[in-house]
């Protein structure tokens, strides 16, 4: 009886597995994905336009910083996926490096240019922001440096993946940089709070109700929900590109380009 | 709609190369890198035809 139980469960688990763990394997997730990328692009417009409106339209000007607060719109969205993204990131080289499967060091590595893009974005529109409110491009507090840091990082870490020639060592190289890199997000995150920077405050936090206007509100959140499905879309194409470029040999991919022509 | 004309909305309270600023270079950057990673998938297709002549 109890013999029979357990080969039972043991297939049985299997066959549940396989069904979610296939797509640990490139070829099962490179036509998933391809799949998803129409959809999450579309979503990110849709979002974007409507973001916008609200951000550009609707939203009332602020008293005390005119209309130059409008930036916020683009701003805390860019500067929120900039960590959320190196998190991700972090996350997905610490899978490829404990389990060695190569698809999560795929996705650290797809993950990257955009964390940076976004990285140099939250700085170049915070540099905007911080002519006309404090008067100066940048200022070395706590806040805008850690972010630079943040930058970075990043740069640090494509660097090092590029300059390594084996993927798998260049994969286990980058993802002890990104964990180590990880401590410096809670620092941008709390920098506000720790020390005494001229970059002000949060509006918004998940402990207490946000200080600003509702309309205000609603244009960042929605912004950045275009930002988020914008990033998975990039992370995902880029993924793609990544796996037709290590897997340029197999028979998949073979059979993939000639349906492709 | 919060303005009174387009040029108001263009004219942003004074602000308008802060926020433009940021909005252009925002949207450009994303078209700039959709622009990238379609050069890179159509690169890597060419590579594995190679691979495939070759093999």
């Amino acid at each position: 009886m109890l013999s029979i139980r357990t080969s039972y469960t043991a297939g049985d688990e299997q066959a549940r597995a396989g069904n979610w763990l296939r797509y640990a394997a490139p070829q099962a997730f490179f036509p998933l994905a391809g799949r998803l990328i129409p959809w999450l692009l579309a979503a990110a417009l849709l979002l974007s336009a409507i973001g916008l409106y609200i951000g550009l339209f609707a939203a009332p000007t602020d008293f005390q910083q005119g209309d130059a607060y409008r930036i916020i719109f683009v701003h805390v969205p860019a500067a929120w996926l900039s960590m959320l993204i190196y998190l991700a990131m972090a996350f997905w080289a610490a899978v490829g490096l404990v389990l060695n499967t190569r698809l999560s060091s795929m996705m650290a590595s797809a993950l990257a240019p955009t964390g940076a893009l976004f990285t140099f974005l939250a700085l170049w529109t915070g540099a905007l922001w911080g002519k006309p409110t404090w008067g100066a491009w940048w200022v070395w507090d706590a806040r805008l440096t850690s972010e630079l840091i943040l930058l970075f990082l990043y740069i640090g870490f494509m660097a090092l993946q590029a300059a390594i020639s084996d993927p798998r060592r260049a994969d286990r190289a980058g993802a002890v940089l990104a964990l180590v890199g990880v401590v410096n997000v809670p620092v941008i995150y709390f920098s506000v709070q720790w020390w005494n920077t001229l970059h002000q405050g949060s509006s918004v936090s998940l402990r207490s109700a946000p200080t600003m206007a509702t309309l205000m509100l609603q244009g960042m959140l929605i912004m950045t929900l275009a930002l988020w499905t914008y990033a998975i879309a990039a992370t995902l194409q880029r993924l793609r590109a990544i796996v037709l470029e290590s897997e340029r040999h197999t028979e998949w991919v073979q059979r993939y380009i000639t349906e492709e022509k | 709609m919060i303005w009174d004309s387009w040029s108001d909305l263009i004219a942003m309270g004074g602000y308008a190369k802060y926020v433009w600023g940021s909005f252009a270079v925002v949207a450009a950057t994303l078209a700039g890198e959709q622009a990238a990673l379609a050069l890179r998938r159509r690169t890597a297709l060419k590579a594995a035809r190679a691979a495939g002549v070759r093999s």
